[in-house]
């Protein structure tokens, strides 16, 4: 592979790309964005703005249409195959709606984590015996979720669902984090406690961290570096401390008024948490 | 205000219902001619006498030691056939279900489609599978028993060929229709094919897989009967001589079997699917 070790190594960034949806209007058009190794950034926008493709796009999982584009410093799409599935290991990206087989026990959930790092041997190995169930509790237990190690994924409610998928995350050893909503699932106080862990986590390993967020105050409370992003154009790209209300409402539009008074409790709830704890 | 907008409440979908209907049964019609399909002369006198003759001749039930004994070795024998033909079959079908299921294509997660090298596989293998099962297993059977004489490995080949061919094409449609995103986030990540599979795809799918492979097990049952009518070994073998010895009774013993033995299949099927639900 082409990982130096150690390596949070290498800038992830995109530069004018322009991706299309399979109907041929545009997902995102003209982003240029630009993620330092070890930098932790959200990504904030109405909903249908193009997060998810944004996201989707740095993980390779999505192929722009045009524009440039480096992932951990290398270009994924001059690479064969085999070498951009080699890249697709050093990186972790987390969709909204975990998707957990049901019957599939957390145990097994949170490990296949480690698949990347597997050989097809090891993964059989752990499928008829978990000799690695440490990894997978102490992954969990960051989440308070260790009582739940050999409960099958459909015992669970979606918020537990939720931070399952993130406990194998920290189960991985991956140096960019792109994660969607990790915390759309849970209340306040969790979310709160669940992204300083994915934080504090991505910093330990030095690893890019971006992740999107419908909850600003939660965004303005935990990441000194916010994107904007609106109709699949990054709006703003600024330090925490420059981002102003204008950039708010310009942001959300009409929206911000409705989604304000909303769900008021929510991000009012998330500040107050975090001053008293 | 929103209802104004439909002025016409003409269903839009009618026109496309009634041609359905309509070449439904203009397809259907020449079948029926063709077969010249009559309930009616199932009531004809000629037909009922022959018919309650040949059921008469039932009567009773052969159950003298001897031929319980035999029937119980041949009943043995026959769940045997079924039972290794199937596992012959699943040896085929699944390897052939996991080259060619679309959901495990790792070419596919940027673009949407296979690449062309693994497309061209996917649609060879489909083709053999085609091949496996359009030759019915009694033909196999056939073929087998010039080829290997006359016995039970001629019935295990014919089924574990015909039945490769039907569980493949099934699997990859019980993979496919299944939710296909657990799978895809562990491709994105990185992990390999084998792996998602065992880790993502086959805890999503397992009972379906299960159950429509029990469910071709009980098929085999009653086709390595019919297989031992060509002299493929199992109870078919002792039902020809039953019947060419004009011994209703002994027929009829061994009908009852038949309906103990799926009855049996349905029992294991249904335990299977609560275990595994």
């Amino acid at each position: 592979m082409h990982s130096t070790p150690g390596a949070g190594a290498g800038t992830t960034a995109c530069s004018g790309v322009r991706v299309t949806y399979a109907a041929g209007a545009d997902a995102l058009s003209d982003v240029t964005l630009t993620f330092a190794p070890g930098e932790q950034v959200a990504v904030i926008g109405p909903s249908g703005a193009g997060k998810t493709t944004l996201l989707a796009t740095l993980a390779c999982a999505m192929r722009p249409a045009a524009g440039s584009m480096q992932v951990l410093g290398i270009d994924p799409w001059t690479l064969p195959g085999a070498e951009l599935h080699a890249l697709r290991r050093r990186l972790f990206l987390a969709p909204q709606a975990p998707p957990l087989p049901p019957r599939q026990r957390v145990v097994h959930a949170v490990l296949a984590g480690c698949l990347p790092q597997w050989t097809i041997w090891r993964a059989l190995r752990s499928l008829i015996y978990p000799r690695d169930a440490e990894i997978a509790r102490e992954a969990l237990a960051r989440f308070h979720l260790e009582d739940k190690l050999f409960l099958r994924c459909d015992r669970l409610s979606g918020g537990e669902r939720q931070r399952v998928a993130l406990a194998r995350l920290i189960a991985s050893n991956a140096d960019l984090l792109l994660l969607d909503e990790p915390v759309s699932s849970l209340d306040p106080a969790l979310a709160l406690n669940a992204l300083e862990v994915l934080q504090d986590e991505a910093s330990t390993r030095g690893a890019t961290l971006v992740v999107s967020l419908h909850a600003v105050d939660l965004a303005l409370a935990r990441f000194s570096r916010l994107v904007g992003v609106k109709a699949g154009r990054v709006m703003f790209d600024l330090p925490r401390a420059e981002v102003t209300d204008q950039c708010l409402t310009e942001l959300y539009g009409t929206e911000l008024g409705a989604s304000m008074q909303a769900p008021p409790d929510e991000p009012a709830a998330v500040l107050k948490l975090n001053r008293c704890t | 205000m929103h209802l104004a907008v439909v002025h016409d409440l003409r269903d839009p979908a009618w026109h496309g219902r009634v041609t359905a209907a309509v070449v439904f049964i203009v397809l259907l019609a020449p079948a029926f001619y063709l077969t010249e399909f009559n309930p009616a002369i199932l009531w004809g006198d000629t037909s009922l006498r022959a018919l309650r003759q040949f059921l008469g001749s039932f009567f009773p039930p052969a159950a003298s030691p001897e031929f319980l004994q035999l029937v119980l070795a041949a009943t043995w024998k026959t769940v045997a056939i079924a039972t290794v033909g199937t596992a012959v079959a699943i040896a085929i079908a699944l390897p052939a279900a996991l080259m060619a299921t679309r959901i495990l294509s790792i070419s596919r997660i940027a673009t949407g489609r296979m690449a062309l090298l693994p497309a061209i596989v996917r649609t060879g293998i489909r083709w053999l599978l085609i091949f496996l099962r359009s030759i019915p297993e009694i033909v196999w059977a056939m073929i087998f028993v010039r080829a290997v004489g006359l016995g039970d490995t001629a019935g295990v080949m014919a089924i574990g060929i015909t039945y490769g061919g039907m569980l493949g094409k099934v699997y990859i449609e019980i993979l496919e229709s299944a939710e296909q995103q657990s799978a895809t986030v562990l491709l994105q990540n990185g992990a390999g094919r084998l792996q998602a599979f065992w880790y993502a795809a086959l805890p999503v799918s397992l009972p379906e897989l299960t159950s429509y492979t029990i469910y071709r097990w009980e098929c085999a049952i009653r086709a390595s009967v019919v297989m031992g009518f060509v002299g493929a070994g199992g109870l078919g073998q002792q039902m020809e001589l039953s019947m060419k010895m004009l011994a209703g009774g002994e027929v009829l013993t061994m009908l009852l079997v038949f309906v103990a033995l799926v009855w049996a299949a349905d029992l294991v099927s249904a335990f299977l699917r609560r275990v595994l639900a």
